[in-house]
């Protein structure tokens, strides 16, 4: 793992006659929990789907681990979380994960160990569209640990989660990582910064900051990353005016 | 192409029938219950009325039915999230076609049975031909009808759209199919248009069989093979135009 995990250079995307991605340039690093924090509709979701090579670029160059994104190789090493829970609400928990497993080429084994990674072996005979909001989006994220990929690009896994399960949640994000994973993990919630190893703060398609939670409280001299954020942007604001 | 995915897309949307007992119900009983109606229909006339009408609905049922099925099911993929997943898997997009052709085609196969075995052995339905040809021939439509739901729902934004889609193909193919007017003598315009449009072949093909008796191999004649392998080219060009509508990058 000589490439530098997720790499992004002057990363260009419209959505719907908007610029949803303006120019970000940045890097999500093996072995460490990214967190990619904006408010809604900044384009951290346009950004990701980039990553995973499903979103039609205008400019711009972004490879995983030194392949282009959308790569045929990096199709099974990469899990994607979005944000509608991307399973069959009319299939148990289990048939949902056995079937992306028959997709990956990956056995039964593998199947229990997501299942229990997301704390859902209670569950596992129910139908998904009979869970919880919560559930079902473990269930979701169960499907992207399939096969432990070795990168995982989870868009605001944890919105609505109950705090024990978001706390669990972020430890095995950060197993994951130790495992040697580029994890990027994307929240609307500044109070998630803090469990993050590196932060991306992006607003408005643009990136403001990219660096360590320290380094950014310390380089604003803000006491909270939502100052900081707030700080950053009004910095921008000058800048630009 | 890989076996082993488009094996797996089958067994799922089998396992989401099998958890849906209405639509279970419904696609395995309807077309035999409305063969049932027919028949009751001509119970009090005297003429080959109903030898006249049911081959060809036996060829149209399941062609309207996959249609709807299939074009509800792709949508229902592609608005869930669950086909941008999939894409993003090393999923082929013929593997997810197949898939859903082979499952599809699996339930056409049961569906005609049930309809077929009604129609010659309750309703006694006078077939000259082979009876096993009319189940074969019901599932190359019910195939064809899967094809053109999929191709179709790529354009279809919602449910909605996509249960408007139904009559707007559906209808004017059965119109000019030979089921009212028999096909020789529609105004040449139509004929024409007719010639075009794949139902009117597998019309013609289960007329064909019920009809006819042949010599030929299996007792099935050149011409029904002819007939069956336009409605074929049709499915399989539908298909390769649903792939083509399946985008692993979007807007």
């Amino acid at each position: 793992m000589t490439a530098p995990g997720i790499e992004v250079a002057d990363l260009h995307v419209v959505r719907g006659g908007v610029r949803a991605v303006d120019g970000a340039t940045l890097t999500v690093p093996y072995g460490q929990v990214t967190g990619l924090l904006g408010p809604s509709g900044c384009g951290k979701t346009s950004l990701m789907r980039s990553l995973v090579g499903v979103q039609i670029v205008a400019s711009g160059s972004v490879t995983l681990g030194g392949l282009p994104a959308g790569d045929p190789a990096l199709r099974s090493r990469i899990g994607y979380v979005t944000q509608a829970p991307s399973v069959y609400d009319d299939l148990t928990v289990e048939e949902n994960l056995r079937f992306f497993a028959r997709v990956l080429g990956l056995d039964g084994d593998e199947v229990d160990r997501c299942i229990a990674a997301v704390e859902l072996d209670d569950h596992r005979t129910r139908m998904a569209g009979r869970l919880s909001g919560g559930q079902l989006s473990r269930v979701s994220l169960a499907v992207a640990l399939l096969g432990s990929p070795e990168f995982l690009v989870l868009d605001e896994p944890t919105v609505g989660l109950d705090p024990v399960l978001r706390r669990d949640l972020w430890q095995m994000f950060h197993s994951l990582a130790d495992g040697g994973a580029a994890v990027l993990v994307s929240s609307h919630v500044m109070d998630e910064a803090e469990r993050c190893d590196r932060l991306l703060l992006m607003r408005s398609g643009r990136i403001l900051a990219d660096d360590t939670p320290a380094g950014l409280l310390e380089r604003t001299g803000q006491q909270s990353v939502e100052h900081a954020f707030l700080s950053l942007v009004d910095t921008a604001g000058e800048e630009r005016a | 192409m890989s076996p082993r995915i488009t094996l797996a897309v089958a067994r799922r949307v089998l396992a989401q029938l099998r958890h849906d007992h209405r639509t279970l119900a419904l696609l395995l009983f309807m077309p035999a219950f409305f063969m049932a109606l027919l028949w009751w229909m001509f119970e009090e006339s005297t003429g080959p009325e109903f030898d006249r009408f049911a081959p060809a609905l036996l060829a149209i049922f399941p062609f309207f039915v996959m249609f709807l099925v299939t074009s509800v099911t792709t949508l229902r993929e592609r608005s869930s999230g669950t086909l941008e997943r999939l894409l993003a898997m090393p999923t082929g997009r013929l593997d997810l076609l197949s898939g859903y052709a082979l499952a599809f085609g699996l339930m056409a196969a049961l569906q005609s049975v049930i309809a077929v075995t009604t129609s010659v052995y309750l309703l006694d339905l006078d077939v000259a031909g082979p009876v096993w040809m009319l189940v074969v021939v019901a599932v190359v439509d019910a195939v064809l009808g899967s094809s053109l739901g999929l191709f179709l729902s790529a354009f279809a934004r919602t449910e909605f759209q996509a249960v408007q889609f139904m009559p707007a193909v559906v209808t004017p193919q059965v119109l000019l199919c030979g089921l009212f007017v028999p096909r020789e003598e529609l105004p040449s315009v139509l004929r024409e248009i007719s010639d075009l449009l794949p139902l009117s072949y597998a019309v013609d093909a289960i007329t064909l069989v019920s009809t006819t008796t042949s010599e030929a191999l299996g007792g099935v004649d050149a011409d029904i093979w002819a007939d069956l392998a336009v409605v074929l080219g049709f499915a399989l060009a539908g298909l390769v135009l649903g792939a083509a509508t399946l985008r692993r990058r979007t807007a």
